[in-house]
């Protein structure tokens, strides 16, 4: 059972950041006040993937939340971090982001850290 | 736009307003320029932001749904009733602001600049444990802790956006 909970958080969390960050690159650059906001609100409900990517985040909440309820901390947590590398790795083949040598090995130290820090 | 602007003394030749054109174009070409160099102030202190209100809304939430004293299953009734905890309502909201801060960085920099970046709020919650609530912290989580903080700070030396506005779609 931890296992399927662990894959479905895994897939809607790539899933749900991917369309998330597609969206956003798309949509242009974001201002932080309040005319920021109502653009950004108008934003969220003209784009049918950043509602599909909310719907997803929300699913891999709960089902983070399922998990932590049967498994310890310790599993639930570097389990879940390896959404991180899935991610980079999407990232670069799915929205061409140019992940160079240096971001590699910058996130794999921080899955590595993250790892030692949830034992 | 400052080469916009109208210029007071009237009386220039058009060379010499060719002249204060270009100046204008020259300097706006290079803030442009200055721009562009790895990561402004700007994004900084919005990862920042969205570190701090992930942190305080997990714990929030956290709290509260500890002091909810009911296991909430799978009826729905149940989840109407904890979100009533003012913690767990005052964490639900930090979340929704987290979302919106986060959905903001992501149009200005990269998902594989952002994901380590953030993951900095696992340091937070490992100091603010050892500061506040005296825990003690073993060997092995000060070396991931050295570990985030340095995958981090080789991250943050790379450029935070390299696709353009429209770079998906090429």
């Amino acid at each position: 059972m931890k296992w399927v909970l662990l894959a479905i958080i895994v897939f809607a969390t790539v899933f749900s950041d991917l369309l998330q960050s597609y969206e956003m690159k798309l949509s242009g650059e974001q201002t932080v006040d309040r005319r920021g906001l109502a653009k950004l609100l108008r934003t969220i409900v003209s784009r049918r993937y950043l509602v599909l990517s909310i719907v997803c985040m929300a699913i891999s909440f709960f089902a983070f939340m399922a998990l932590v309820q049967i498994a310890p901390l310790s599993f639930a947590v570097p389990a879940s971090a390896a959404t991180f590398v899935l991610e980079t790795i999407l990232a670069k083949f799915v929205l061409h982001e140019q992940v160079g040598a240096r971001r590699a090995a910058g996130t794999l130290l921080v899955l590595g850290g993250v790892i030692l820090l949830a034992r | 736009m400052a080469g916009n602007r109208q210029h007071p003394v009237s009386g220039l030749t058009s060379l010499q307003t060719q002249s204060y054109r270009t100046h204008h174009l020259v300097r706006s070409a290079r803030e442009t320029a200055s721009r562009v160099v790895p990561v402004n102030l700007k994004t900084l202190l919005l990862i920042l932001a969205v570190i701090v209100f992930n942190s305080a809304g997990n714990l929030s939430l956290a709290y509260g749904m500890r002091h909810v004293g009911e296991s909430v299953g799978l009826d729905p009734l149940g989840y109407i009733r904890v979100m009533l905890n003012p913690a767990v309502a005052g964490g639900i909201v930090l979340l929704i602001f987290w979302l919106l801060m986060r959905m903001t960085l992501l149009s200005w920099a990269d998902l594989s600049f952002i994901l380590p970046l953030t993951s900095l709020g696992y340091v937070l919650a490992a100091v603010l444990g050892y500061v506040f609530l005296h825990e003690t912290v073993a060997p092995s989580h000060w070396i991931g802790t050295c570990l985030i903080f340095a995958g981090t700070m080789l991250v943050g030396s790379t450029q935070s956006k390299t696709t353009g506005c429209s770079g998906v779609s090429r």
